[in-house]
Formats: C-alpha cells, structure tokens, sequence
C-alpha cells in the first residue's frame, strides 16, 4: 500500500491554501438557511417547517432520523410523512456519508467553526475541560435515546441547539436561538475545542453511524507527499480521523472514521495536495492514481 | 497513559454531568408546564402526554393555518419550547374542514388523518366569568358568543330564565359537542373573556 501511495509522487504544490471546499459549504449551508427563514415570505413556499421536519416545495418531506428514532423510542407509534422523510435522509446518508449534514447542512457548524477560528486567531490551543473519550457523543447518543424511553417525551429536541437555532430563523424564536448558539460558541470558545460538533453532538452521532458504509470519503492517496507540517491537523475539525492515513504503514488512503464530517478542509489546505475525494466502496489507491493526475 | 485516560474519563463525565443536568432540569420545565390551561392544542392533537412524546417540534402546523391561529411555542412559552399552542382570546381556530395543520403533520401529533373539524375537542368552553358576562349579570341583551358559535345552539346555548345575579340569559355549553375552537372567547364583548376554553385534561384557569 505504501507503495500505491509512491506510485503518484508528483503531487501538485499550492502556495497558498485553497477555500473550495469550504466556500461550497458555506453557501450550501447559507442558502439553507435562507431558505428556511425566507419561508414566510416566499409567495409560493419554497420549504416549510424547521430540520427536525420539512416539507419542499410542497411534496417532499425531509424529516431527521434522530427526532423519528426520539419519538418512536418515546412510545408514539409515528404515523405520517416523518416515515418518508427520514427514510429519504437517512438513504441519502447511508449512500453518501452520514456527516455531510454536519459539513454542509447543520447551522450549528457555522457556530462551532466560528469560535474554532476565533481560537486560531487568538492563538489558543487550551481547553478549560480535560478532552473527552472520542466515543462520548456515542455515550451521549445512547443515553438520549434511553431517556426518550423512560422519560416518554422528544427529549433531545428540549435541548437541542439546532433546533433552537432554525425555531430562530424561521419563526423569530430569537432568544432562546440566541441564547443556544451564544452557549455553544462560548463552550466551544472557552470550555473545549472542537468541543461541541466534536464531542458531544449526538445528531452528529447518529449521522456518522448512519453514514458508516457511505461511498463518499477523503483519500489522502499522495500520502507520500506529505511533509508533516500539520496544517491539515490544525483544520481539521476531527483532527483523530487523520491520523491513520498519514502512518507509514497505513492500511487504507480512505479516511475511513465515522467521525470525519468531509468537510473537505484538509484537501483546501493541504499544500502538497494530498488528500482528494474518493467515491465508492473500494479502497481503489491504485485506480485513483490515474484518474487523480492533474488534468 | 494512565493519567492521560484518566483526564479523558473525567472530561467525559464532566460533560455528560453537565449535559443531563440541563436536560434534567428541561425535562422537569416541561412537565410543569401544561399548568396553563388557555394555551390551547390544535385541532386533532393527542392527549397533552401522549402529544410531547409524539410531536417532534418541526412548526409545520404552525406555518400551514392560513388563518394565523397556530403559535410556536418560546423557550419561555407556555407549553414545551417548539410545540403549537393558540390563546382563543388572541386567535381562535377558525375551524375550516380542511385542517391544513392536521394534514400536514408529518408524525401524527395530530391524530390520525381524516378527522373532521366538528369532531375535534381541543378543549371546552365554559362560563368561567359570569360576574363579568353582560347577560348573565343582567347589564345588556348580550349574545355574541352565542352567535360566535359554529355549532350554534348545539354546543352553545342561551338559556333563558332569571340567573343570580339578576341577568336574564345564561350561556350554556354542552362540553360533549363544543370543539374548544375558543371563537366564543374571541369574541365576548367583556373586557377579560367572560366565556374561555380550557383545554381539555388540564387544570381550570385561574379565573
């Protein structure tokens, strides 16, 4: 495998970090939003409803698995579109890569990468909290859908930010939104880095759960390349997923950690380009090393 | 190795220490919450219980009563942040027979589909201020609740017949027929509703 890895030395060299990927997001995520808080106002409805349930143009409901999982695990025998919706989702993530939605879709990750920038400016690498076992969010997941269980209720949505944060956009909820999201910057900010999107969330458990057998993955298939400068590790917002693929003695180029969000930032910022897309099952070094030749 | 697994052990639990007691004590706030018997449920939802393990707080209901009825609640609210509520006295369901908020419900808090609007029963009306009601208190020839009513007559009647304090006429509600669409509220000329709907399973208002 190192040697697959050999085979393409001719990385191309960057000298300066691209934003693809992340301005991608950006706007996949910004325009999400604005669709949702211009819903009172759009003469035809574009999209109703918050994350937690939607319904596009009409017809297409979009329903998160998590809240659909919360309210069967709370004794309600969910009859409706919320079946449909999730099911719609939860494929997609199946198919793709569960963490998309935090990447590309979930408001929160504009918070928590917010204050991960603001700490990359001040220079702080200090976390107030010892870091968690990486499993915590998996714990927190679990525990959740135990206390829907005993407690009979939604639990999770009494507490969670993202839907704070779209009861905010779309129905002007501005306080308690406000007040969620100042809350997780300053955790992130002050408490822990990475601390919320990367410890704690259990949306984002699920979705990496979900996602485990998603075709879409980072591959650093240069690894041969890398110069070990750390600067994809200073990006990354699950700096653990990389790790692997960077050892010598690496089984895989995938990144193939349920953790990894495929937010794309370490192919933005790797200057020896690295890292690139991979879609599909196979670990495919050898296959990728044609097709990845700068063309 | 030890320490560092050690820290790591703490910080897990400082966290989820941290995180159940906020969700204990949400948890908690909701369940008090429902004290508050004029914050109505919209038309078709399950019983009060029944409705906060099924409703998964999306505000499509909300966004889809065309007649501005429906309420999402705050996090200060008076039922669980992110569920519909309505206040009659501000704005009563208009009781169409289209229930776009029951269609449109993606989990079925709203019972199942096909109900129809006269067989709701999001709460009952009743007399609660008689001392205030200008019929009943004898101060006018009152009847707009009655005439309000779209069951008119059924869930809603006037009695007429000397009442106790010297009025002529008693608005009677028949709880089995009345729907809790609150436009008898809405529309009682007092200064604070002499006739209020209060949901239904909960404790009475605070009259």
């Amino acid at each position: 495998m190192k040697a697959i890895a050999r085979a393409d030395p001719v990385a191309r060299r960057r000298a300066r970090p691209s934003v693809r990927w992340l301005l991608a997001r950006r706007s996949m995520q910004l325009a999400l939003l604005a669709a949702f808080a211009g819903a009172p106002w759009w003469g035809a409805p574009l999209v109703q409803g918050t994350l937690a349930s939607s319904l596009w143009l009409g017809t297409l409901p979009l329903s998160d698995p998590f809240v659909l999982l919360q309210s069967l695990l709370a004794g309600h025998a969910v009859a409706g579109t919320a079946w449909l919706g999730a099911a719609l989702v939860a494929l997609a993530a199946a198919l793709l890569a569960g963490r998309l939605y935090c990447a590309c879709v979930c408001p929160i990750n504009l918070v928590t990468d917010a204050a991960d920038a603001l700490r990359r400016v001040l220079g702080w690498r200090a976390s107030l909290l010892p870091r968690p076992d990486r499993h915590l969010r998996r714990v927190l997941l679990l525990l959740v859908l135990l206390a829907c269980v005993a407690l009979g209720r939604v639990v999770w949505e009494a507490l969670n930010p993202i839907s704070f944060a779209l009861r905010a956009l779309a129905f002007g909820a501005w306080g308690a939104g406000a007040l969620a999201v100042a809350a997780v910057f300053c955790f992130d900010l002050l408490l822990l880095r990475h601390g919320w999107c990367g410890h704690l969330c259990p949306v984002g458990a699920l979705y990496g759960a979900l996602g485990r057998f998603g075709a879409l993955h980072v591959a650093a298939t240069r690894a041969a390349a890398c110069t070990h400068c750390g600067d994809c590790f200073e990006h990354c917002p699950e700096p653990q997923v990389i790790a692997p693929v960077l050892q010598l003695r690496a089984a895989s180029p995938r990144i193939a950690d349920t953790d990894c969000r495929r937010c794309g930032r370490c192919i933005d910022r790797c200057s020896e380009t690295v890292f690139e897309w991979r879609l599909g099952r196979r670990d495919g070094a050898a296959a990728g090393g044609g097709a990845s030749t700068p063309g | 190795m030890a320490r560092r697994s050690r820290r790591r052990l703490v910080g897990s639990a400082l966290a989820l220490a941290g995180l159940g007691g906020l969700a204990w004590q949400r948890t908690r706030a909701e369940r008090q919450l429902p004290a508050d018997a004029q914050a109505l449920r919209p038309p078709g939802a399950l019983s009060e219980d029944r409705f906060l393990a099924a409703c998964v707080r999306c505000g499509l209901c909300v966004q889809a009563c065309p007649f501005g009825t429906l309420r999402l609640a705050a996090a200060a609210g008076p039922v669980a942040p992110g569920t519909p509520y309505f206040r009659a006295r501000e704005q009563p369901c208009a009781m169409c027979d289209a229930l776009p908020c029951q269609r449109v419900c993606p989990s079925g808090a709203l019972g199942p589909q096909g109900l129809r609007i006269h067989d709701a029963r999001m709460g009952s009306a009743s007399l609660s201020r008689p001392d205030g009601c200008y019929s009943f208190i004898g101060a006018a020839a009152c009847n707009r609740c009655w005439r309000a009513c779209p069951l008119r007559g059924r869930a809603l009647k006037m009695i007429a017949g000397p009442t106790r304090l010297g009025g002529r006429f008693t608005p009677s509600v028949d709880s089995t027929v009345c729907t809790g669409c609150g436009l008898c509220e809405k529309a009682c000329i007092a200064e604070h509703a002499a006739i209020t709907v209060r949901a239904a399973g909960r404790p009475g208002p605070s009259a």
